[in-house]
């Protein structure tokens, strides 16, 4: 194998308000029947990537349950294997994890005892579809020391959210701006690097060294111009949920045919834990238009314009528009939803009203 | 020394050759149903559910569709060190080859893929039924009783009886007679092809019988049990249990599953059904889709109409179309401003646009009248229907069809297409 992974599932991220106050981003529910993570599983399995490392921290708990068995995405194997580091405390270590290159550095030993000569360093919630092995080529033939993917943004696009890097012609990187308030730069980290493993060894012993602990700021942006950092453009879907209009618009892209082509039919597709639940079942009174719906769905109401997870249940005479409902959500009879996200299991009373606008996305929980 | 308490023989060998086309290509275990499950999936989840986790499946009639589905037992939590579910085809021997002749003979020939588990009950099963069972219930009920053979049992209307086998038992639930079929029945009690028996017992009466054409468990080793002065008792069940052995019966079954609180409730979570799915994945609504009264498997792309159905995964159905009454299996691709009521659609078939099916009178089939005596159309797996034809009642399509293949542009009602090299 070419390659193992490291998976940087560990943060947390106010902007999500109350959707991580139970669970990491990476864990977050996509699509119906996804977490945010199974996208870039996926793609380390599919790329025959077949060692990973997922590095969680922040409410790691509900995380660790959807890794519960690595043979979702064939990963049970006995070469490699599927790993979960949390933060330990070691005679050498009694730190939480302080930042991405610290979250590597103290899981150092999983670096020293493998033999892949590259490492996929890839962050838990970005949602597109990738063959890493393309990256490696290119990688390789680059003779780049680190190389990031990228993705270059339409011109109105707001990049505050992101990395934002300048490249020059030949692709190498030769400014990096992290979250700018304003940037004249179009091209964005998606979070994804390459790298060889004996560099990131030797990076991650200067950052214990050095007491540096951030991937992006003390490792790409200081060696910028030590190294040589190329951008990988990738030209299909890419998008992360960073903060909640992001996360909304991620799931609702997957009511357009050619995104659901992308992920659900071309292969390789996306790969989850597989639950058993009943199909879904529309009762007397529902009409379902425009909206995607999960297994163990049950159906009196109305739905337009929605993504339900799984074993949702929509009362009679209820009206749901414009929403994100998590799995198990119940929704009584006579609710009104619109422009809202119901966190899961979430216990909806008869008659509630609840309406958000397109720029204010309302969550509603328990 | 492996042992285990009970170990289940699965019967899944059969074609189920009442279910006409849909069975042309698969073993009747291996046909779907409910939208995502096959027929199989109920007595192995049964199997899981109970506490049973070694269980051999007995195949024979095309059993590529039943192997996949199958496979090392996966879903059904079945891929043990010890046990598991095992998949067991007939085999070479060096004399005396043959392919399984009846239930107990294919019992019979694997005696020791039950010898080495060293079980102390064996519980008998078909690959057939609708139900929901917990069999550890019955074999407390069979060692309450200090039982050799139990038999599962359920009560079925009078005027029904004489339809089954029935059993006829004492106040103490001892089985005093049998009857197949009878004109003057003396009991209700209608043999549900479920047996526990004392694993001796079991060895015994299948040596004994060894050598008898065509062993069954009904016609042969029950009766011998019960000659021999065996202990007989029957474990009365009362929950829903559907064979679904005719097309109707079939089509029936799957239709109760939609209505507002099913009889057979796949939504319970205390009883999961475990099916093998590839993938898992939602399914979309178009705006110009409806749906009400129905069941939609995973994957579906919906852009027609759909009333009173069940559909399967990956199914899409075009613009326009609206589906009545209908059965869509897996993967099936129903084209634009199609009209259907009364379909069985099986699993990959492909409906060209504008196509009517199930319009028209019924008419004595003439393909077999003892499989096609309703009013369903039938389309057996991977068949193509063209644009533009028109499909009467009754009626039963095998094949890739071409337009030339339908005069006038229509199959009229009770007509058959079966294409050349389908069987």
């Amino acid at each position: 194998m070419k390659a193992l992974g490291i998976i940087l599932a560990g943060g947390n991220n106010k902007r999500m308000k109350e959707l991580t106050h139970k669970r990491a981003i990476a864990d977050m529910p996509i699509a119906g029947n996804f977490r945010a993570i199974d996208f870039t599983l996926s793609n380390m399995s599919h790329s025959g990537v077949g060692t990973v490392a997922v590095i969680a921290q922040y409410s790691s708990r509900s995380l660790n349950a959807h890794l519960s068995s690595s043979k979702w995405w064939d990963f049970g194997r006995k070469q490699g294997g599927l790993f979960l580091f949390n933060p330990t405390i070691t005679p050498e270590n009694n730190d939480w994890y302080r930042g991405t290159a610290d979250a590597i550095a103290q899981n150092l030993d999983f670096l020293y005892e493998r033999h892949e000569p590259y490492v996929v360093i890839a962050s838990g919630d970005g949602i597109y579809k990738l063959d890493y092995n393309d990256v490696i080529d290119f990688h390789v033939e680059k003779e780049a020391d680190i190389t990031v993917v990228c993705k270059d943004m339409p011109q109105d696009a707001d990049v505050s959210r992101f990395g934002v890097v300048a490249t020059d012609a030949s692709g190498r990187i030769t400014d990096w701006e992290e979250k700018p308030v304003a940037s004249p730069l179009r091209t964005i980290s998606t979070g994804v690097y390459v790298i060889r493993r004996r560099l990131l060894i030797s990076l991650m012993e200067q950052c214990i060294e050095m007491e540096w602990t951030d991937f992006v700021r003390d490792v790409l942006m200081r060696q910028k111009n030590a190294k040589r950092i190329m951008a990988y453009r990738m030209e299909t879907y890419w998008t992360n949920i960073s903060n909640i209009p992001a996360y909304y618009n991620a799931n609702m892209d997957f009511l357009k045919k050619d995104i659901r082509d992308h992920f659900f039919r071309e292969y390789p597709t996306v790969q989850t834990k597989v639950d058993d639940y009943a199909p879904a079942k529309y009762n007397p009174g529902s009409n379902v238009k425009n909206s995607l719906v999960a297994n163990g769905v049950i159906l009196n109401g109305q739905v337009q314009d929605s993504i339900l997870f799984s074993k949702v249940f929509v009362g009679n005479g209820s009206q749901v528009k414009n929403s994100i409902v998590m799995q198990d959500a119940y929704i009584s009879d006579n609710v009104v939803l619109e422009y809202c996200i119901v966190e899961a299991k979430t216990n909806i009373p008869a008659g509630t009203v609840y309406k958000g606008t397109p720029d204010n996305i309302k969550i509603v929980t328990q | 020394m492996v042992k285990k308490k009970m170990i289940a023989m699965l019967l899944a060998g059969g074609q189920g050759s009442r279910l006409g086309v849909l069975t042309a290509k698969v073993a009747k275990p291996a046909v779907s149903f409910g939208g995502k499950y096959r027929i199989i999936d109920f007595p192995l989840s049964n199997c899981v559910n109970s506490g049973v986790d070694t269980v051999g499946v007995l195949t024979q009639y095309r059993p590529l569709e039943l192997n996949t589905h199958i496979g090392i037992g996966i879903p059904w939590d079945l891929d043990r060190r010890v046990g598991g579910v095992s998949v067991l085809p007939p085999y070479e021997k060096t004399s005396d080859t043959e392919w399984y002749t009846g239930t107990a003979n294919a019992i019979y020939q694997n005696l020791e893929f039950m010898e080495k588990f060293n079980p102390d009950y064996v519980l008998i099963l078909s690959g057939d039924h609708i139900y929901k069972m917990d069999y550890e219930e019955m074999l407390e009920n069979h060692k309450n009783k200090g039982a050799d053979v139990s038999i599962a049992a359920m009560p079925v209307p009078w005027e029904e009886a004489p339809r089954f086998g029935i059993v006829v038992a004492d106040a103490n639930k001892r089985i005093t007679a049998f009857q197949e079929k009878p004109k003057e029945p003396k009991s209700n009690l209608a043999s549900m092809g479920i047996y526990i028996f004392n694993w001796p017992v079991l060895r015994d009466a299948l040596i004994a019988l060894k050598d008898t054409p065509s062993c069954d468990f009904g016609k042969h080793v029950i009766p011998y049990c019960f000659d021999n002065d065996k202990k007989l008792y029957t474990y009365e069940f009362t929950g829903y249990w559907k064979d679904v052995g005719t097309l109707h019966s079939y089509w029936e079954a799957n239709m109760e599953l939609v209505d507002l609180v099913p009889e057979f409730n796949l939504y319970e979570e205390f009883w999961p059904i475990y099916t093998q799915t590839d993938h898992m994945l939602p399914e979309y609504m178009a705006p110009s889709a409806s749906a009400e009264r129905c069941i939609i498997g995973g994957g579906s792309e919906i852009y027609g109409k759909l009333h009173h159905s069940v559909i399967g995964s990956d199914v899409t159905v075009g613009e326009g179309s609206e589906i009545t009454d209908s059965i869509i299996m897996a993967g099936a691709k129903i084209g634009k401003n199609v009209r259907m009521k009364k379909a069985i659609i099986a699993e990959n078939v492909v409906i060209g646009d504008n196509v009517v099916l199930g319009e028209g009178t019924y008419a004595e089939s003439k393909l077999d009248t003892r499989v096609y005596a309703s009013d369903l159309v039938t389309i057996s797996e991977n068949s193509v229907v063209p644009d533009d034809v028109k499909i009467g009642v009754n009626t039963a399509i095998v094949g890739v069809t071409t337009k030339e293949d339908y005069p006038g542009g229509c199959l009229e009602d009770g007509g058959f297409i079966v294409k050349a090299g389908e069987k």
